[in-house]
């Protein structure tokens, strides 16, 4: 199973996935929709198994959120990176908390950054930053904290 | 050299002298107490400070070096802190037990030192009971510790006075046990007697493998009832933040503190009477030149002697071993201990009966 | 957002360990409800040195941002850089020459081991036994007595530069390494003898905190922790990097699971890692300590990963860049973050006392998971 043969295989099942090409691994864009029934196909379809999901993360591209998820198998050295493009005023994604089990915390930092709400989570809550940031997501571009910002 | 009794009984004609029996009797016990209460003041400064710098050479480190030459006066320091430190009560506390309960700690301990002989004839009281009263005293520590744990309103002190509780109490048994084999090779429960049998050698020579595994169980049993480590939870440091004495400051923390000290200090002091002879002084049969120089060292250097060296040993134990968790510990008391002891009290008895010790 | 301390509808208790602690590595506050001496559930509440460096580093050049990941897991503090540094390397194709890389590659196993020492005193330490803790730090002082005189630095030392190293090291530098070796193989013995052969820490840590593979694998955890549990996951053999294809060790996997697996795949990590030094010590080729750079980096639109092997597992550092002198987004993937999510999976059922031999085993350092 190499790069070329797993591109074939999701395109048949998921006919709306792009592949962007050139880059060091794997890179597909989904749909958010599309999102949850992708992760169990990359988990749980027996030449793929992709179990350990090593980064989530979120991008703010000023007119959209970019959620991005590193997918590895640990059978294989398979690599793959998902990319769902998410709506600014309104992001909301699935959570894969039920297939891997590292999601939970990773998808509760994005949600306390970015403002993400994941359907499904069980636990969504703040975690990292204190009582009293609900609401504020700092890692966004247009955040403004006129009291600690230090301009450089 | 000199001998404590000599000066004990000339003190003891010159008050009869000068007063009436009524009042010579209460000057001395007056005398009695102030050295008792100087004891503990003396074994405290030097059982703190014995402690760190013990524990510095066991950790390729100096210890205490600043506070006078080799750091000899730190314990002064450390007193001194203590007195002028502010004394809090946790709200919601218990107020009467929670002040009551460092003092009932230091109660213990000094009605502890009256049966210990010191010297030759140098007894606070000689009970025919000793062995006896001394476990029975012993047992009222626990009632301090479980008063310091609830009375003190914190949920870690709670936990750390109850570990504490179970444990003394478990471990009473196999002390107990291990007094008992050399009460039963000495045939009496008084401490006088028991030394005076140990004149042609020490029980832990004469009595050998039984009376050997006394000893270890002895200690054992000893440092788990002082709380020290490895058998330190109520007051583990790295889990509950000081347990029962977490709410504890100033003078009180300072009673709790000696309190602690000076019965590792009695244990050891039983431990050398039952075991290692008391004060008398050590022979090797018929070598007569040899038993006459070691007859010579006064019988008080050899008590304090075996008394520090099994205060090493105590000390010895918190510095190598980690902590016990609180089943394990049970475990280890409930399911080794007692069974060894008992099976080793058989022994013993049929030692004794048979004659076969040396 | 934080439950009510005191006790719940059940009748059980639920107390704080930490943030101020002695047994927590850092300020970790754990909220833990009891049953009695048995744990129901642990729940960590983070967020106490949080420094928002994801977020400093939008505005700080590729030369800069580099030293703040020594602040993350400070006892890694090379291996941190050394990710860094390949980051940007890869976006800017530069290549580093031979004698950096050896360098670069002694330097981090030299941080291993000092990171282990301590974790190692430091869990004896948790235990009850208080005297590993200072022989482990009498070999520590060794190393960073090396790092100062060729780094300048103790703890967080700013060597590792894209391109290769600030400067070169020290000309004492081969022969110091050499005693240190001769000084650890004469000491890890004694280690052996304090505490892994000793009844109570066996009692200890066998058994407790068990992790099965299949959790090690979906809870993301990497490094010691996994390799405890039986999974193969050292990037160092899987993706290796930077020369490490040339070196022979082994990658030590247990698989018991429980705390003294961990434990002991750390300690024979420890000797694995002289193994490396001994084979480049004496073989650290000529040549240039750092490539030609430009003085303003400035990284190609795009993004790239790269990551290492630390101390605790698989560090990632992801880049998002927009062709500026500043990145436009970096993720720092740390290893503790993960890590930590297996704790309260482990902690069920077990005893309050079993709780620090198990944050013990997993090796967390608090600002590496708050960043």
């Amino acid at each position: 199973m190499n790069d070329t043969i797993l591109q074939n295989e999701l395109l048949k099942i998921f006919p709306e996935l792009v592949f962007e090409p050139g880059t060091e691994w794997l890179q597909v864009t989904v749909q958010s929709q599309q999102w949850l029934p992708l992760a169990n196909t990359l988990r749980y379809k027996v030449d793929m198994d992709f179990d350990f999901l090593f980064c989530v993360t979120c991008i703010d591209w000023k007119t959209h959120l970019a959620m991005v998820y590193h997918l590895r198998s640990t059978t294989s050295k398979l690599h793959l990176v998902v990319k769902a493009t998410l709506n600014p005023l309104n992001p909301e994604i699935d959570s894969v908390t039920s297939i891997w089990k590292t999601a939970d915390f990773h998808e509760r930092e994005v949600y306390e950054m970015f403002g993400v709400n994941f359907k499904g989570h069980p636990d969504l809550r703040l975690l990292i930053l204190p009582d009293g940031w609900e609401g504020r997501n700092p890692l966004r571009k247009d955040f403004e904290d006129p009291i600690n910002m230090i301009r450089l | 050299m000199w001998s404590l009794a000599k000066i004990t009984n000339s003190i003891h004609e010159a008050l009869n002298n000068q007063f009436s029996a009524g009042w010579a009797l209460f000057f001395e016990m007056l005398m009695a107490g102030i050295a008792v209460i100087s004891l503990f003041a003396i074994l405290g400064l030097v059982l703190v400070l014995m402690e760190r710098k013990v524990s510095a050479w066991m950790q390729i480190r100096l210890g205490p070096n600043r506070v006078g030459p080799k750091g000899i006066l730190q314990s002064f320091a450390d007193t001194l802190k203590l007195l002028v430190k502010e004394g809090l009560t946790p709200g919601g506390a218990d107020k009467f037990l929670f002040n009551f309960a460092p003092v009932l700690a230091i109660i213990v301990a000094m009605l502890l030192m009256a049966p210990i002989a010191f010297a030759k004839d140098f007894q606070l009281w000689n009970l025919n009971i000793g062995m006896l009263y001394v476990s029975a005293i012993s047992s009222v520590s626990v009632i301090s510790i479980l008063m310091a744990g609830w009375a003190s309103n914190n949920k870690y002190s709670l936990m750390g006075a109850m570990r504490s509780g179970a444990q003394i109490v478990s471990y009473e048994l196999s002390a107990g046990l291990a007094i008992l084999s050399v009460v039963v090779l000495t045939g009496s429960l008084s401490l006088k007697d028991i030394i005076l049998s140990q004149q042609n050698g020490w029980w832990i020579f004469k009595g050998h493998l039984p009376v050997l595994i006394a000893f270890v169980l002895f200690m054992i049993a000893v440092t788990a009832e002082t709380n020290r480590a490895p058998f330190d939870l109520a007051e583990a440091e790295s889990e509950l933040t000081a347990g029962f004495h977490t709410e504890y400051s100033g003078m009180k923390f300072a009673l709790f503190f000696l309190a602690e000290y000076v019965n590792v200090f009695i244990v050891c002091c039983i431990g050398a009477t039952l075991f290692l002879g008391g004060w008398m002084p050590f022979h090797i049969g018929n070598w007569q030149q040899f038993n006459h120089i070691m007859d010579y060292i006064p019988s008080s250097i050899w008590f304090m002697g075996k008394t520090f060296f099994l205060i090493f040993l105590i000390m010895w134990f918190r510095w190598t071993f980690p902590r016990l968790r609180i089943d394990q510990l049970l475990t280890l008391e409930w399911k080794y201990l007692l069974p060894i002891g008992m099976i080793n009290l058989l022994v013993v008895a049929a030692m004794a009966i048979g004659g076969w010790h040396f | 957002m934080f439950e009510e301390i005191g006790t719940t509808t059940d009748g059980d208790l639920i107390i704080n360990v930490g943030p101020q602690h002695p047994a927590t590595h850092g300020v970790l506050h754990l909220v833990i409800t009891l049953n009695g001496e048995t744990i129901r559930k642990v729940e960590p509440h983070l967020g106490y040195i949080h420094r928002s460096i994801e977020k400093m580093c939008e505005s700080l050049t590729y030369r800069q941002f580099i030293y703040v990941t020594s602040r993350m897991d400070y006892l890694s503090s090379h291996i941190n850089n050394h990710a860094c540094a390949m980051c940007v390397e890869k976006g800017l194709q530069i290549e580093v020459p031979e004698r950096a890389k050896v360098i670069r590659i002694l330097l981090d196993e030299l941080t291993r081991i000092a990171s282990h020492e301590l974790w190692w005193g430091a869990m004896a330490m948790d235990l009850g036994a208080f005297t590993p803790f200072f022989h482990a730090f009498r070999e520590r002082e060794s190393i960073n007595d090396i790092m100062e005189e060729t780094c300048g630095a103790r703890l967080t030392m700013n060597f590792i530069v894209p391109g290769g190293l600030m400067a070169d090291i020290h000309p004492n530098f081969q022969k110091r390494v050499k005693d240190f070796i001769r000084l650890y193989k004469s000491k890890f013995e004694e280690y052996n003898e304090m505490v892994t052969g000793n009844v109570i820490f066996r009692n200890r840590m066998e058994g407790v905190g068990y992790l099965s593979k299949e959790d090690a694998i979906s809870f993301g955890c990497t490094g010691p922790t996994a390799r405890g549990s039986g999974v193969s996951c050292d990037v160092r053999k899987w993706f290796p990097y930077e020369g490490y294809e040339k070196i022979t060790f082994d990658e030590i996997i247990e698989t018991g699971g429980d705390s003294l697996a961990r434990y002991m795949v750390r300690v024979r990590e420890m000797n694995q890692s002289i193994r490396i030094i001994e084979q480049l010590i004496d073989a650290i080729p000529e040549g240039e300590y750092q490539a030609k750079t430009k003085a303003v980096l400035k990284l190609p639109k795009g993004e790239f990963y790269s990551r290492v092997e630390t101390a605790r597992g698989e560090f990632g550092v992801y880049i998002v860049s927009e062709g500026g002198t500043t990145p436009y987004r970096i993720k720092f993937r740390s290893p503790g973050f993960s890590n930590l999510s297996a704790l309260d999976q482990m902690a069920r059922g077990s005893k309050l006392g079993d709780l620090v031999a198990m944050m013990g085993t997993l090796d967390l350092v608090i600002p590496d998971i708050d960043r």
